[in-house]
């Protein structure tokens, strides 16, 4: 029963609250996989896919929850639901392109616990979306995640040829880059709206 | 340790294994979690009433009571008596005397970071939104957030005209928001410097809102009178 | 021959040498989140280390009941399960702690440091042990999102836990309350972290050398 237009949805998602910069999910894959542009930017297609199928999916399954009251097992189905998913996804790369398996590696199956996914059945779910505003709302938080995720890398390709004192090395480096863009991206708020 | 006995690798477990861990597994679980939402939900519900009754009667000053109506365009507004699930629901304030103070809404619209959720009294004797209250607001902490604090910006919802047109399909102004400090009509709203997106998003949903809730009310008054 | 640890050595190492956030760096997601207050994190925290804990003690004592097969799924379950738990037990404990976090506890379930345990230690180890474990990793990591709320609450408003600590007239650090603050934040913690490794580690380096060439 929400008003918001499709396009309000979509710019909200990906630039206003992006996932990875505003609400922190999807940190793990954010800041193990953003080295190199490449992976960067697959990992973000991969995440898209499965945040596609897994939001109609949630929609569907919500539904069902209310037709039978069992509000309570929403999380438990989410998860199987988004681990299946994930499970067909890595089969199928498997399948039509065994480099960009071999180098998305261990990130793959890793999706499945990318709060990103879980966290967009559950925002949508508790927002109350129709099920054409899930769509667009789950291209929106996959684009806002593959955005943030190629810009990363950027960067961070950058940095590996900078001196940087010892003790930022690694994570606290990330995170600060992370902080940054997370400032930057604020200035799209108010957008859309 | 060059001739220690190969151990024979162990057995591959039965498909009957994996089906008794996940089914015990998956009992148990069920199990605990309905048991904790039996017992819990009782106590949400009680809190989540509370806190409605509570918000009703701060935008409804004077109010001491309240009843639940849900809307349908056909038959006006009706009592509600299941859980209103998926319904349109106002909120009917009385006072000790029984008399009608005034109708508390909930609305809703896109602020600067994300949605904001209001909950705003009506009064049909002033024909004027009396109170209002935040419900959820993501607002910028220490900026947009000065919607719920700010004492100028609160002094806009003790007396916002929202008189209909002649004909009472319509508002005769709209709830227009205006900068800080310019407000000279009684349906306007001033903003908060330094707020700005905030201030008028909260403008724009109570006008959105009123323009459809108002002219209704005020066809259906009679819906409302007194309580038995 | 590594030295055999005791119980109280498994919750310590959670504490320090081990802490998930600062260390391992390992669930994160909530971390930065709902970590804006201080009363938001350490609410946060606990009900992770609940989790942590209740499904450590569950995971271990199945552990010869579960065949390798299957165990990530029956993990995914149990955790799910007590996350659920937590969920109604905070909505009905707290309306208004509830709507401060969200959703994010939910997302306790994907936290990789609650299957990383379950994976790596309580699979493997004894029900006592496995207890241990979980209450030092989790209290190590309710102590690191308090670190984290803490910093932010103080700066970016001027209070702890609500109480207001300033004067009116300390201007409050907005940026900290918002999500980059959190990053800030927490690289700011790491590089501490960091430091103080890096220093402890140079001193044990000067000191294996002065004994060596005293043995010299």
């Amino acid at each position: 029963m929400v008003d918001d237009s499709l396009w309000t949805i979509f710019i909200n998602a990906s630039l206003v609250n992006n996932f990875v910069l505003a609400y922190f999910l999807g940190i793990c894959p954010f800041l193990g996989v953003s080295s190199k542009l490449e992976t960067a930017s697959r990992m973000g297609g991969a995440v898209t896919f499965v945040m596609l199928v897994s939001s109609i999916c949630a929609f569907g399954i919500q539904a069902l929850l209310v037709a039978i009251d069992a509000p309570y097992l929403k999380l438990i189905a989410f998860i199987a639901v988004i681990a299946s998913t994930v499970q067909l996804v890595e089969m199928f790369i498997k399948k039509v392109s065994p480099a960009l398996f071999r180098s998305l590696g261990i990130f793959l199956p890793l999706i499945t616990t990318n709060c990103a996914i879980l966290g967009l059945a559950l925002f949508q779910t508790n927002k109350g979306y129709s099920f054409v505003q899930c769509i667009v709302y789950a291209l929106g938080a996959g684009a806002g995640f593959t955005l943030a995720l190629v810009l990363m890398a950027g960067l961070r390709e950058k940095l590996e040829l900078a001196e940087v004192p010892d003790v930022t090395k690694g994570t606290a480096m990330a995170l600060m880059i992370a902080g940054l863009l997370s400032v930057t991206f604020m200035g799209f708020g108010g957008l859309g709206g | 340790m060059s001739h220690s006995e190969l151990a024979s690798p162990p057995a591959p477990p039965s498909i009957w294994h994996m089906y008794r861990a996940m089914v015990g597994v998956g009992v148990f679980c069920g199990l605990l979690i309905v048991t904790v939402f039996q017992v819990t939900l009782p106590v949400i519900e009680r809190n989540k009433a509370e806190a409605l009754q509570e918000a009703i009667f701060h935008v409804l000053p004077n109010a001491s009571t309240s009843t639940t109506y849900y809307f349908g365009e056909a038959d006006g507004f009706k009592l509600l008596e299941g859980d209103g699930v998926g319904e349109q629901l106002v909120y009917a304030g009385y006072d000790d005397a029984q008399q009608l103070v005034g109708l508390a809404v909930e609305a809703q619209g896109m602020g600067y970071q994300d949605v904001i959720a209001v909950i705003y009294g009506y009064s049909f004797t002033e024909q004027a939104i009396i109170g209002i209250q935040v419900l959820e607001s993501k607002e910028t902490p220490g900026l947009g957030d000065k919607i719920e604090t700010d004492p100028d910006f609160l002094e806009n919802f003790k007396s916002l005209d929202v008189s209909v047109r002649g004909d009472g399909s319509a508002l005769a102004n709209s709830v227009v928001p205006v900068k800080h400090g310019e407000k000279t009509k009684p349906w306007e709203v001033d903003g908060i410097t330094g707020a700005t997106i905030s201030s008028v998003a909260i403008a724009n949903l109570l006008d959105r809102s009123a323009q459809y809730w108002v002219p209704r009310i005020r066809r259906n008054l009679r819906d409302f009178q007194g309580k038995e | 021959m590594a030295p055999s640890k005791s119980s109280t050595d498994e919750f310590i190492k959670g504490l320090w040498n081990e802490n998930p956030v600062f260390v391992q760096v390992l669930g994160m997601c909530p971390v930065l989140a709902v970590s804006n207050t201080a009363m938001n994190a350490l609410a946060m925290g606990l009900a992770t280390a609940f989790v942590l804990i209740m499904s450590n003690i569950v995971v271990s004592s199945l552990r010869s009941f579960i065949p390798k097969q299957v165990r990530i799924a029956t993990y995914i379950l149990i955790i799910a399960t007590f996350v659920t738990v937590v969920d109604y037990v905070i909505q009905a404990v707290s309306l208004d702690l509830y709507k401060a976090l969200g959703a994010f506890i939910s997302l306790i379930v994907v936290n990789c440091l609650i299957l990383g345990r379950a994976e790596a230690f309580a699979s493997k180890n004894t029900v006592a042990r496995s207890t241990m474990d979980g209450l030092g990793m989790g209290v190590g990591f309710a102590f690191a999102l308090f670190c984290l709320g803490a910093v932010r609450e103080i700066l970016g408003n001027g209070s702890l836990f609500g109480a207001p600590l300033f004067h009116d007239s300390f201007q409050n650090w907005v940026v900290m309350i918002l999500p980059s603050g959190g990053f800030f934040t927490l690289a700011g913690w790491l590089l501490l972290f960091n430091w103080l490794k890096q220093r402890k580690a140079k001193k044990e380096a000067t000191a294996t050398l002065g004994l060596r060439k005293e043995v010299a």
